[in-house]
């Protein structure tokens, strides 16, 4: 890494700062409790748009995990997203109507808020079909974790995503508001995924999975990514570049050991694939607010329509975090 | 009799007066020493705390910085407030904050009473130890350290070294062998008295205000001046990891904890609500004589030390991506290559698999589709047959391959039709068994019935692809176990180079073939081969065919085939 290289870099996070700072102004703070995040706090965020039916389950699982705030903004949401977030005693809102894709798919403004309030926090930033599993998430709390990385003198925590999907047609089965996702979606791809090195960010670049595997079979480039780092110890010169997959400095990005070993890690679990996903594919498709023009959507509309069906006979039926860890999803590092 | 505690505290001060409160309550004084950094407000707060209980004492403070003089100026005072004001002691124990006591103390002190004037102290010379983080071993008592390693890294260091090439020496005071050891332990009264009044301490503690992480070395070293008897070995079960951090106990340790025997854990993480009921509530603890037994605790640190310092062979995932040369195994286990078999033998695939009893994929890596075993559109861990998905990373593929099927060994069919941007990874994986018929390939040409120029045409692609391959197998960088044998050589005698690849599929088995795979008919083949001549190619990779029917000599044997390596 050359010197003009490091300050490309530079001017580039200084730049991805000045757009979020420059965005702040299309937030409008609906709810604000900020005042009552307490220092040491672990912070949420994420931005959403329609999304009420998940809403439930989804701050329940993370208040569970230990999340003290949660720090969401609202894209326009018209669905009772908003007025039920409103409600909640932990969460602070921001709502605008701005476009999702001139914001970088939300990142401008996250990276905003996360300037404002992340700083000296551990902040994990998710979507709502999202959901974290960390080594040992069944016995230890979030914080355990968080306390274990700032021992570590370690400042990012990196959770690949995994795509979750029912047994059959992804509409058979109806959500209901509060279920756990993951009793319909229950069976992943183990082995499937393709890396490669950034050189110029420093992280890893993975794909694969159901997605790559049902609907890009041909363009597998076109794939989604499934690198994310997204439990970082936040300072306000950090910005996240493009969504959660990468970040600068790229020192955060370095979530993985070069030297053969394995360094603790943790996995997304993702709840796209339910029955609500084809009102929402069609959605985006029309919003056309989605990354590369819609593509994935678009492969997706078409592929839902010709086999609905992502589950084969090896995929793996999710039981729990040690089952990831023996898969080599993820692993528990030297935390024991 | 009784036991006293000194206890080093600098943070989570509830757990901390919740411990003393457990042990002072049990007939133990307990000593506390808070860090003089520690807020004016939070020490009152913990003082008040324990204000009630008659047999807690405040140490003086000391500033308390990792790795400095401090750590043991708080003990000696703590120390020495110990022996003034409880005459009744006959142990001092020194733990931490972050302690917490595994077994009722009424089983610790029978546990000293039955080994009397013994002092627990981990006491290793410094030629001995191989725990030391950074390579310091004697140096840390002939070099001086006035950067602070944690703040100053750099200079720390940058210092170390000058001092290493100009000669730096410190004088040891005379008589003292450098020892070292767990900053964790139990003397008796006897040994830490005539430590603490030692004619010449004044000399040794300017000494030690110098030596770096005194903490580890100076009752350590001074304990082999003044005792009788020592166990080398702490009664405080912990750990380290590989940066010299401790590992920290929670919740699910209880099972282990409970199970370990020993008397004091440390670090416990302070929210670990159900340790601290289970250990401190007045009935725990239900053994009687045992001795402590961290076995098992040891193992599973040592193995997460392992899995962080090693990981898993030949796993890539997003904590793991080895630089090249650092995998430790490119792959998860062995597997075989077989280049130009199924061209030359009709049943290749299904004798191999029956023969050695193992996954017998065909080409992996054909242009077409991915042909696993089977003729499966997808294989274990989900992977897709889609070739623009294999070819897209060929290497995470095989390796994905490799990981998600280890236990059984795979085998697959490879050759110059193929894909071949995995060749350079599989040259360099010592993993691969990798067989090689050279010209093998123009077997099925010539069984084909297609149009003559069509066939030339494809025989010098495949041969130009060939002699490429090979001459990237016989560069010096190749890893794999290689084996190359031209048709000719190959057909003279194919029983003992396929008796030598199972023999090394499968060590132990030790049987000699039955049943040879069916070789295709080549009566004719030397003309098919004069045939491409004639319309000016020239085939040169698979050896000497003389025009005439039948390649196959009758009469005789030129033994075993040529070997490469």
């Amino acid at each position: 890494m050359g010197i003009l290289s490091t300050y490309g870099l530079r001017l580039a996070r200084k730049r991805w700062r000045i757009r979020a700072f420059r965005k702040r102004r299309e937030l409008a703070p609906m709810v604000s409790r900020v005042g009552d995040i307490r220092p040491g706090a672990i912070l949420l965020f994420s931005t959403l748009r329609n999304e009420k039916i998940r809403l439930p389950y989804f701050l329940q699982y993370y208040r569970a995990l230990g999340i003290n705030h949660f720090l969401i903004v609202d894209n326009g949401s018209d669905d009772g997203s908003r007025e039920y977030l409103a409600e909640q005693p932990d969460v602070s809102l921001w709502t605008t109507g701005a476009s999702y894709k001139r914001a970088r798919f939300g990142v401008d403004w996250l990276n905003w808020l996360q300037m404002r309030h992340g700083h000296g926090h551990w902040t994990l930033v998710v979507d709502p079909d999202e959901f974290f599993v960390y080594p040992f998430c069944d016995t230890r709390p979030l914080r355990a974790l968080t306390d274990w990385l700032v021992a570590s003198s370690i400042k990012s925590f990196p959770a690949m995503l995994l795509d979750m999907y029912p047994r059959g047609p992804i509409s058979a089965q109806p959500y209901r508001e509060g279920q756990d996702p993951f009793e319909i979606a229950s069976w992943f791809d183990s082995g499937n995924y393709a890396i490669t090195r950034n050189s110029r960010y420093g992280n890893l670049w993975i794909q694969g999975g159901p997605r790559a595997r049902v609907f890009f079979p041909d363009l597998p480039e076109r794939a989604p990514a499934l690198n994310k780092i997204p439990l970082v110890k936040w300072h306000r010169d950090y910005a996240y570049v493009s969504s959660t997959h990468m970040l600068l400095p790229r020192g955060l990005n370095l979530v993985y050991d070069e030297w053969g070993g394995e360094k603790a890690s943790g996995v997304l679990l993702h709840a796209k694939f339910i029955d609500t996903f084809a009102a929402k594919a069609e959605e985006e498709m029309t919003r056309g607010q989605h990354y590369a023009a819609s593509h994935e959507y678009r492969a997706y509309r078409d592929g839902l329509q010709a086999s609905p069906d992502l589950w084969c006979k090896w995929s793996e039926k999710y039981i729990n975090w040690r089952q990831l860890e023996i898969l080599g999803l993820m692993s528990k590092g030297n935390w024991a | 009799m009784s036991v006293g505690f000194v206890m080093l505290c600098h943070t989570a001060f509830d757990r901390a007066a919740q411990v003393a409160r457990h042990w002072s309550r049990q007939g133990c004084p307990v000593v506390i020493h808070v860090d003089r950094r520690v807020k004016a407000a939070t020490y009152r707060k913990f003082t008040r705390d324990l204000a009630g209980e008659a047999d807690i004492r405040f140490a003086p403070r000391f500033a308390c910085e990792w790795g400095t003089w401090g750590l043991v100026a708080a003990t000696q005072a703590a120390a020495e407030l110990m022996l003034r004001d409880f005459p009744q002691v006959s142990h001092v124990c020194l733990a931490s904050g972050s302690c917490l006591p595994l077994r009722p103390v009424s089983e610790l002190a029978a546990y000293l009473a039955a080994r009397p004037g013994t002092d627990f102290i981990e006491s290793v010379t410094t030629e001995d130890v191989g725990w030391t983080v950074g390579g310091l071993n004697i140096e840390r008592f002939t070099l001086r350290f006035p950067f602070s390693w944690r703040k100053n890294r750099r200079l720390f260091d940058d210092y170390v070294r000058l001092q290493r090439r100009v000669g730096f020496r410190r004088r040891i005071p005379a008589g003292l062998a450098p020892h070292l050891g767990s900053q964790w332990w139990c003397l008796t009264r006897e040994s830490l008295t005539a430590i603490l009044q030692h004619p010449r301490r004044a000399e040794f503690d300017r000494y030690f205000q110098r030596v770096w992480i005194p903490d580890e070395s100076y009752f350590q070293t001074l304990v082999r001046l003044v005792s009788t008897r020592i166990e080398s070995r702490s009664l405080t079960l912990h750990k380290f990891d590989f940066q010299g951090k401790p590992h920290i106990f929670y919740d699910d340790h209880l099972q282990l904890l409970r199970k370990s025997d020993c008397f004091v854990a440390r670090k416990v993480w302070p929210q670990a609500d159900r340790l601290y009921r289970a250990f401190l509530s007045p009935h725990a603890g239900a053994q009687q004589a045992a001795e402590p037994n961290p076995g098992k605790i040891d193992r599973l640190f040592a193995r997460a030390v392992e899995r962080r310092t090693k990981g898993r062979a030949g796993l890539y995932m997003q904590s793991r991506f080895p630089n090249p040369a650092w995998e430790n195994a490119m792959s998860a286990a062995p597997y075989s290559v077989f280049q130009g078999f199924s061209d030359l033998f009709e049943n290749f695939e299904t004798w191999l698999g029956k023969a050695a009893g193992v996954r017998v994929h065909g080409h992996l890596f054909a242009p077409a589709r991915v042909e696993f075993a089977g003729g499966d559109t997808s294989y274990n861990g989900a992977l897709s047959d889609s070739a623009a998905l294999r070819d897209y990373n060929p290497r995470s593929f095989l390796t994905n391959l490799l990981w998600n099927t280890r236990g059984e060994r795979q085998c697959f069919q490879y050759g110059p039709a193929d894909s071949q941007k995995i060749l350079p990874f599989l040259m360099r994986d010592p993993q691969a068994q990798i067989s090689v018929i050279t010209g093998a390939w123009a077997v099925p040409l010539f069984r084909a019935s297609l149009d003559f120029p069509e066939i030339r045409k494809e025989a010098a692609r495949l041969q130009k692809i060939e002699a490429a391959q090979v001459d990237l197998l016989r560069l010096p960088a190749v890893k794999a176990r290689l084996r190359i044998w031209s048709l000719a050589e190959f057909v003279e005698d194919p029983m003992t180079p396929l008796q030598d690849i199972l023999d090394e599929i499968n060590p132990r088995a030790g049987r000699r073939l039955t049943e040879a795979p069916r070789m295709a008919d080549l009566a004719g083949f030397g003309q098919f081969l004069q045939n491409l001549r004639n319309q000016g190619m020239q085939p040169v990779l698979m050896g000497d065919f003389p025009a005439g029917d039948d390649p196959r000599p009758t009469t005789t044997r030129r033994g075993r085939p040529y070997l490469v390596k």
